[in-house]
């Protein structure tokens, strides 16, 4: 089990209005939970049970908050998703954040 | 395939020394794999049932000691029989003696629905405890998976002799390995750490769900002394259930399980607290 | 992570319109209920999850794969659980299984207080969690003792949708539910193919022959038989109204389980010399001789 701490500058506290869940631990997917963070940034914490891709989370994240600026804690339950399942979960869970 | 290809004959023994007769059934529809008896236990009559292999059993894929359709349905038979005949007072014991290495495992089994079978039997042993029968299996060997679901799970106090033979589990080692997709060496170092996973009987006492672990001199050849012993912690057993509630939370409120079980202590506790909260 | 170019999960596909089981186990509760009038009890956001997972090496979920509704169908209080197919297969953990006792004796405990509360088990399952064992083992048991409570008092429904099925230990506890809900795409059985053919050879059982399996464990024979109460097409609103009409109908009268004569004669007249054809069985396990 590989566990990985990021941080980002987030400004955008009121961004994510509410708790999001979506996804399932399944075989090549994963499960995102977020939440609004009082705070000036974001944190993501990953738990993945396929050690060794530390670099491509750091690539899928950077990108993600190139576009997203929501102050919001975020944990992910992987169990080998691909970097485009990720980037989509990610997308869904913002979007379920701001209904 | 299992390990033992030696058919165990420890539940047959201990049947016999607990309940001093045979246990050939006297229905004519039983197979002859199943033992029933009523024998005296301390003051009362207890009723005693075990499954022991049966060579010439029916069905091919159990005649090993696996508990088969046959075998479920006559343990039920004799469960109900003892509910049905001592209605209101005098709520019999009823033992289940316990060495059976698995279920059938067999494509007629399934055919004929294995599963309703076994929930025939535990339903009818859950009836008889909440009636008020005290419900006692006494593990003397095997007790795997939909087997000892079917035969002894549904008790309200569960012994257990404390022996290498002695195995409480929901798989045998060899398919569990191969499940998990694991080698048996591997699987025994986890299970060094990992309670649950273990097939040593001392950590399955620390899971909280026995009553009492029982040190007998020869688990495969009953001593007098032993069969002495072994029939008071049964007493003390049925005492005890006649004592306290009817269902089986005594597993989780036992000592060993606060520590071994938090995880369901806790969720218990944050589900009766969610439960009834307005939202 | 993985770098791999597979498939993306079916769960980002085209949902097939009103497909039930293209639905994940939350998606599925929540479609039973009166609109607007559920709430899910221990939710991803309480964390509860399996303690023996991670030193495993295995990523543990946030509900445990188990997932808790309370809320109205209609108008009347009831829980519905459902086993999540794509975690663990389903399985049933120290956790899940905990969540699952804890909700039926609740429900029974309010109903004998006079707040009528049902029960509808989703049941996706492969049974018992191997990395689990024997608190997945006991679970099974205590979900038994707890079902066979509150069948009592109040109506329990199970339904095998698909397209796991319901295997193991949990399919005694669909067994002793009130009423048995089977789709086309639905299995009912202890053992799994696979571990038939495992422990007994291919000739027992060939786990690659879905004709047979289905023959054998499939909601059309389990119906036929007179094992499932309901058989439904994968659609959601037909299920949705099956589920309904079981639960308006209440406790029932008589349960399979209790049968134990019935059945004894059944397996009485089957002659285990060969091997049967499941169709067969259909003549003489005909439904309409069973309740």
């Amino acid at each position: 089990m590989e566990i990985l701490n990021f941080k980002f500058s987030a400004k955008n506290k009121g961004k994510a209005k509410g708790r999001a869940h979506v996804g399932v631990v399944g075989s090549g997917d994963l499960e995102v939970l977020l939440e609004p963070l009082d705070a000036s940034s974001a944190q993501v914490r990953i738990r993945t049970s396929v050690p060794g891709f530390s670099e491509q989370w750091k690539a899928v994240l950077d990108r993600f908050f190139m576009k997203y600026d929501g102050a919001v804690a975020i944990e992910i339950n992987d169990a080998g998703a691909t970097p485009g399942v990720v980037s989509l979960r990610l997308a869904q869970a913002v979007e379920a954040s701001e209904q | 395939m299992s390990t033992d290809s030696i058919l165990s004959t420890r539940g047959r023994v201990w049947f016999e020394a607990l309940a001093g007769q045979s246990g050939k059934s006297t229905d004519p529809r039983d197979p002859d794999s199943v033992l029933v008896a009523d024998a005296p236990l301390g003051e009362a009559q207890a009723r005693f049932l075990c499954v022991v292999p049966n060579a010439a059993a029916r069905f091919p894929r159990a005649r090993e000691g696996e508990v088969g359709l046959e075998e479920a349905y006559a343990l039920a038979t004799h469960v109900r029989e003892v509910i049905d005949s001592h209605k209101s007072v005098d709520r019999r014991p009823i033992i289940a003696i316990v060495d059976v290495k698995s279920q059938a495992y067999g494509r007629r089994e399934e055919t004929a629905a294995i599963y309703l079978a076994a929930a025939v039997a535990a339903d009818a042993y859950a009836s008889a405890r909440m009636l008020g029968h005290p419900v006692i299996a006494l593990v003397v060997g095997q007790a795997l998976s939909g087997a000892f679901l079917t035969h002894g799970y549904q008790a309200n106090r569960i012994l257990a002799f404390d022996d290498p033979g002695v195995i409480i589990h929901a798989m045998h080692k060899e398919a569990a390995a191969r499940v998990t997709r694991r080698s048996v060496a591997e699987l025994d170092k986890l299970a060094e750490t990992i309670v649950p996973l273990s097939y040593d009987i001392k950590d399955y006492a620390k899971l909280g769900l026995l009553y009492d672990l029982l040190k007998v001199k020869d688990a495969d050849k009953p001593q007098t002394a032993d069969v002495d012993l072994v029939k008071e912690r049964i007493s003390a057993a049925v005492d005890d259930a006649r004592r306290g509630p009817k269902d089986l939370s005594s597993r989780w409120l036992s000592a060993a399980a606060a520590t071994t079980r938090s995880a369901t202590l806790k969720t218990r506790e944050a589900m009766f607290s969610q439960w009834s909260q307005t939202s | 992570m993985t770098t791999s170019t597979e498939a993306l999960p079916s769960a980002h596909m085209a949902k097939r319109r009103d497909s039930f089981i293209e639905l994940n186990g939350r998606e599925r509760a929540i479609t039973f209920f009166d609109p607007d009038s559920w709430r899910e009890l221990l939710g991803p956001f309480d964390r509860i999850e399996s303690p023996w997972l991670l030193p495993q090496n295995v990523t543990p979920q946030s509900d445990d794969g188990c997932i808790v509704l309370k809320g109205k169908i209609d108008g009347i209080s009831t829980v519905v659980i459902s086993m999540e197919p794509a975690f663990q297969g389903g399985s049933l953990g120290e956790v899940s299984g905990a969540k699952i006792c804890a909700a039926l004796d609740l429900a029974c405990r309010d109903t004998e207080n006079g707040i009528r509360t049902n029960a509808v088990l989703l049941l996706e399952t492969g049974g018992v969690r191997l990395t689990e064992a024997n608190l997945g083992l006991a679970a099974v048991a205590e979900i038994i003792a707890s079902l066979l409570s509150l069948r009592k008092v109040s109506p329990i429904v199970c339904l095998s949708a698909g397209t796991v099925g319901c295997f193991g230990g949990m399919s005694l506890v669909a067994a002793l539910s009130s009423y048995m809900v089977m789709t086309t795409e639905g299995r009912l059985g202890l053992n799994g193919p696979e571990v038939i053919e495992q422990e007994h050879g291919v000739e027992e059982f060939d786990s690659k022959d879905r004709t047979l399996i289905w023959a054998i464990d499939g909601g059309e024979q389990r119906y036929a038989t007179g094992l499932a109460d309901v058989l439904v097409k994968d659609d959601v609103g037909e299920i949705r109204q099956a589920v309904r009409s079981l639960l308006k109908a209440g406790v029932p009268s008589v349960y399979r389980s209790e049968q134990v004569d019935l059945y004894r004669k059944r397996i009485a007249a089957l002659d285990p010399a060969y091997q049967w054809n499941p169709e067969d069985l259909r003549k003489t396990w005909h439904r309409e001789n069973t309740k």
